[in-house]
């Protein structure tokens, strides 16, 4: 019936995340009975190679890792539709590598045309 | 006895072996790096120091946890568990001999690799929540480095699911019976081990925490056993990695067939791997330089991700002619 599929094959994924989170938690857990906590402000100041911290420490940073992030997401969609693709390659014979050279191909224009703007150069 | 309750308790058991072995990578890092540099690496704490991981685990414990007083309380807190859920989880799709894994899932590659983008997601938030400038340059980096690398780790584990036709971890070892998929796809197998390096931000890459110039980078406002939490998820992410490259390249389990190593069983083989890809993550910490950022973004951009999309028309082509 459709509507209650239940992932039964996911149960044992769902217990690993559960065991590797009482992992986690259980480990601060038993920290916190063991350790001192003797806090005054100077231990708490953000470490500045010994010196007290200067100007604010999220400043504004290079517009590159934001192309960067994009980047990512355009490749890494396109990887993602590579997978079912590779996955069922025998099946499509043929046809199916000359669609993926297809896509492949435009995705390489975008790519060039990227490398050309100098989106890759950290200068 | 309910489904649930076996199951939670075979999950119990492979997870702490599991970090048990983890313990000892770093054990077994220290003795290499050592010998490596004609130095003992520990030895103190019992036998060859052989207790040396556990001393270290007591001794984080009791560790003050010092919290910086402008740091984002909750994501500071949540930041290294969520390290410790993508690490751990990873693990459960890793099969270890035949017919044996925590889960039997059809897309484990999938899997493993939206575990290791949520991995970064850890650093980034450590970084952020740290309030300090070490610790969010270390985020930033981190986070540029693992997206760039992830791409082309995908993109490189596409040629080993064209020859398996399938992205279950185990059908993809049994596609290797005949013969490994090191040679048919040496130029994925190389890609897939800078990627792994950089994925896992080791040397040469380990840019994000460059301790000349970043001090320890995000996890530098972390101590105690917050910091053991990065610590473990680092080196159990370096244990999936390697698992991952012995599954997909190296033939997991399977071992020679014949005389008397045919009867050795398959867990034997596939420690035997992981620790000889282990192995190699040391050799090359100790014997490369680390790269400067520019030239690891170019490396990962313009090398690395042509290579794999040529090493996938190629296997296409091969496969169709």
């Amino acid at each position: 019936m459709p509507g209650t599929y239940i992932p039964s094959d996911y149960l044992p994924v769902l217990i690993t995340f559960l065991l590797a989170a009482a992992i986690g938690m259980g480990a601060l857990v038993v920290g916190i009975l063991l350790r001192p906590r003797r806090p005054y402000a100077q231990k708490l100041t953000p470490y500045e190679s010994g010196n007290p911290p200067v100007g604010e420490p999220r400043y504004r940073f290079s517009v590159k890792f934001y192309i960067v992030a994009m980047l990512f997401v355009v490749f890494d969609v396109e990887a993602v539709f590579l997978y079912p693709w590779a996955v069922a390659y025998d099946k499509l014979g043929i046809f199916g590598f000359v669609e993926m050279m297809l896509f492949i191909f435009i995705l390489l224009i975008g790519y060039v045309y990227v490398w050309k703007k100098g989106a890759f150069e950290w200068e | 006895m309910p489904e649930w309750l076996w199951i939670f308790i075979k999950v119990f058991i492979v997870v702490n072996v599991l970090m048990l072995h983890v313990a000892y990578v770093v054990y077994f890092e220290r003795k290499v790096i050592g010998h490596m540099q004609a130095r003992l690496g520990p030895m103190r704490v019992g036998w060859h120091g052989l207790l040396q991981p556990i001393a270290d685990g007591i001794k984080l414990f009791f560790k003050e946890d010092i919290i910086p007083s402008n740091a984002d309380k909750p994501i500071f807190y949540i930041a290294p568990i969520i390290g410790l859920l993508a690490a751990i989880g990873s693990l459960a799709v890793i099969p270890m001999w035949e017919g044996f894994s925590i889960a039997d899932i059809n897309i484990g590659i999938l899997y493993i690799l939206a575990l290791s983008s949520v991995g970064s997601y850890s650093v980034i938030l450590a970084g952020w929540a740290s309030n300090s400038k070490y610790s969010f340059l270390g985020g930033l980096r981190s986070s540029a480095q693992v997206i760039s690398y992830e791409i082309a780790m995908g993109l490189s584990l596409v040629g080993v699911m064209m020859m398996a036709g399938s992205a279950n971890l185990s059908d993809i070892v049994r596609a290797q019976s005949e013969q490994w998929f090191l040679l048919p796809q040496i130029v994925a197998f190389f890609v897939f081990l800078m990627a792994a390096l950089a994925e896992t931000n080791r040397a040469p890459f380990d840019l994000p925490e460059a301790e000349t110039e970043l001090v320890a980078g995000y996890a530098t406002e972390y101590s105690g056993i917050r910091f053991g939490l990065f610590f473990m998820a680092e080196y159990a992410g370096m244990f999936v990695m390697s698992a991952l490259a012995v599954i997909c390249f190296l033939g997991g389990w399977s071992g020679p067939d014949f005389w008397i190593f045919a009867r050795v069983p398959g867990i034997v083989w596939f420690l035997l791997k992981v620790y000889a890809f282990i192995f190699f993550y040391f050799w090359v910490r100790a014997t490369l330089p680390r790269y400067r950022y520019d030239q690891l973004m170019g490396l990962g951009w313009k090398l690395f991700i042509p290579l794999a999309l040529a090493n996938i028309i190629f296997t296409g082509l091969i496969k169709l002619l």
